[in-house]
């Protein structure tokens, strides 16, 4: 159990199931989706796991990034692989705020003269 | 050079697991003493001598284990356990162990009997210049070939075996498929074995050789299966885990994927293992502890198919690793 002297613990990771305490039902449903979203499909499980990787640096959760970084290796990715995943998160995140750059040129060209 | 096997089990054994799930002990955790099976794998540990020296080596194998290796005595001895079994399967390992001067007359001794043989090869001995005709000795005899390859790309590859294993490993693969491995032909069968190169367990081994397959494809390698074994904690991975800090976070992890259904399966179960001085083991794993079977004075050379049957298992805290997740084994995952 945490000592809530800091807003995010390690052992929050291992202890997730846990928030099934709360609401059973809705975790039961929440932990069911999830563990199917991971199965091998049109995508395979380490694609996947790629993917929830850069989800997890756009999204900044240090538990997704320890438990995802964990499982792509597990899953068969490398080094390599990994870090040109965050950079597409990163790639995303940066052209996300760049593309908004186009309605403050809009406003700014319409204010100007 | 590893820690002697005494200190590696002391090693194991210290760590701090009372608050685990058994108290960190397998024999809690089975349950039962494991039992063995109908036996059906004769696995011969030909040595330590090796071309390579890889850092996860569970065997600590390498060019200068000149001594711990079988000779021509020892061999004549499994070949008479071997006809008091009825073993089906002769699984070669090392070491390297094409490069055991008896390796060749122990292939075709078990080619007359009608035994299938497993060469477990490095790949990179079938490259050595006195190793020139050794691809097409394996064809013309129907070897199968369990060949290590850690990863499909080159820097896992290379991180785990050594720098330029990666070129090696596909010029071999290459040589094999020319001889007609790894095409779907029956009497050439070409498996890969692939171990985690870090502290973390295999993945899905059917999802993995989907994709190893078309990856391999693009380097102009094809292959028929594609097993995925966990690493024991034990000799240089043993070292390894030690030295980088993930030792206990890894035992922790073994401990935490324990998978009572892949009980049944372990290898233990099936399988008799010689060393290169004809002592007898349930596995290779515990080889290399140096944990004997559980048959006192008896060795290869007095082997008797009964007292064998009538064993209980020798396990330890290592035995983790082979029932972790979806298990390990040398055929792969279990569950």
């Amino acid at each position: 159990m945490s000592n809530h002297e800091h807003y995010y613990d390690k052992a929050h990771l291992k202890g997730f199931g846990d928030i099934g305490k709360g609401a059973p039902r809705l975790a039961e449903k929440f932990f069911d989706y999830y563990s199917e979203v991971f199965k091998a499909g049109a995508l395979t499980v380490r694609e996947k796991s790629l993917i929830a990787l850069a989800v997890a640096h756009a999204v900044q959760c240090p538990y997704c990034i320890d438990a995802y970084s964990a499982d792509a290796l597990k899953q068969g990715s490398d080094l390599e692989q990994m870090t040109e995943a965050v950079h597409v998160a990163c790639a995303i995140r940066g052209g996300a705020s760049l593309v908004h750059g186009m309605q403050m040129k809009e406003h700014a060209e319409k204010a100007s003269m | 050079m590893s820690r002697p096997p005494r200190a590696q089990r002391a090693r194991l054994a210290a760590l701090p697991l009372d608050d685990a799930p058994h108290g960190g002990s397998f024999a809690a955790a089975a349950g039962a003493p494991l039992r063995p099976a109908a036996l059906e794998i004769f696995q011969i540990n030909l040595g330590k001598l090796c071309n390579m020296t890889c850092r996860h080596c569970h065997v600590d194998a390498g060019p200068d284990k000149t001594v711990e290796n079988m000779d021509a005595r020892t061999v004549d001895a499994c070949l008479a356990a071997l006809d008091k079994t009825s073993a089906g399967t002769v699984d070669l390992t090392g070491g390297a162990p094409e490069l055991n001067a008896n390796f060749r007359r122990l292939v075709d001794e078990c080619g007359k009997r009608g035994k299938r043989v497993i060469d477990r090869c490095n790949l990179t001995v079938l490259l050595l210049e006195r190793e020139k005709d050794l691809a097409g000795f394996l064809a013309d005899r129907g070897v199968e070939i369990a060949a290590s390859l850690p990863h499909p790309r080159r820097r896992a590859t290379d991180a785990q075996r050594g720098d330029g294993t990666w070129e090696k490993s596909l010029r071999a693969l290459r040589l094999l498929n020319e001889r007609g491995y790894g095409r779907g032909a029956a009497g050439k069968v070409l498996t890969l074995i692939s171990n985690p190169v870090g502290a973390f367990l295999p993945g899905d081994q059917g999802s993995l050789e989907r994709e190893w397959k078309t990856a391999l494809a693009g380097e102009g390698v094809s292959f028929d299966r594609l097993l995925c074994i966990a690493n024991m904690p034990i000799a240089r991975y043993l070292d390894w885990l030690e030295e980088s800090g993930n030792l206990a976070e890894y035992m922790r992890l073994l401990l935490d994927a324990y998978n009572p259904g892949t009980l049944d399966g372990l290898m233990c179960r099936d399988t008799l293992s010689v060393s290169w001085n004809g002592a007898l083991y349930d596995c290779d794993f515990n080889q290399m502890l140096e944990l004997p079977a559980a048959v006192p004075g008896m060795t290869i050379f007095d082997f008797d198919p009964a007292r064998w049957a009538d064993r209980d298992i020798v396990t330890a805290r290592h035995c983790y690793g082979c029932a972790a997740g979806s298990g390990s084994s040398c055929g792969g995952q279990l569950a």
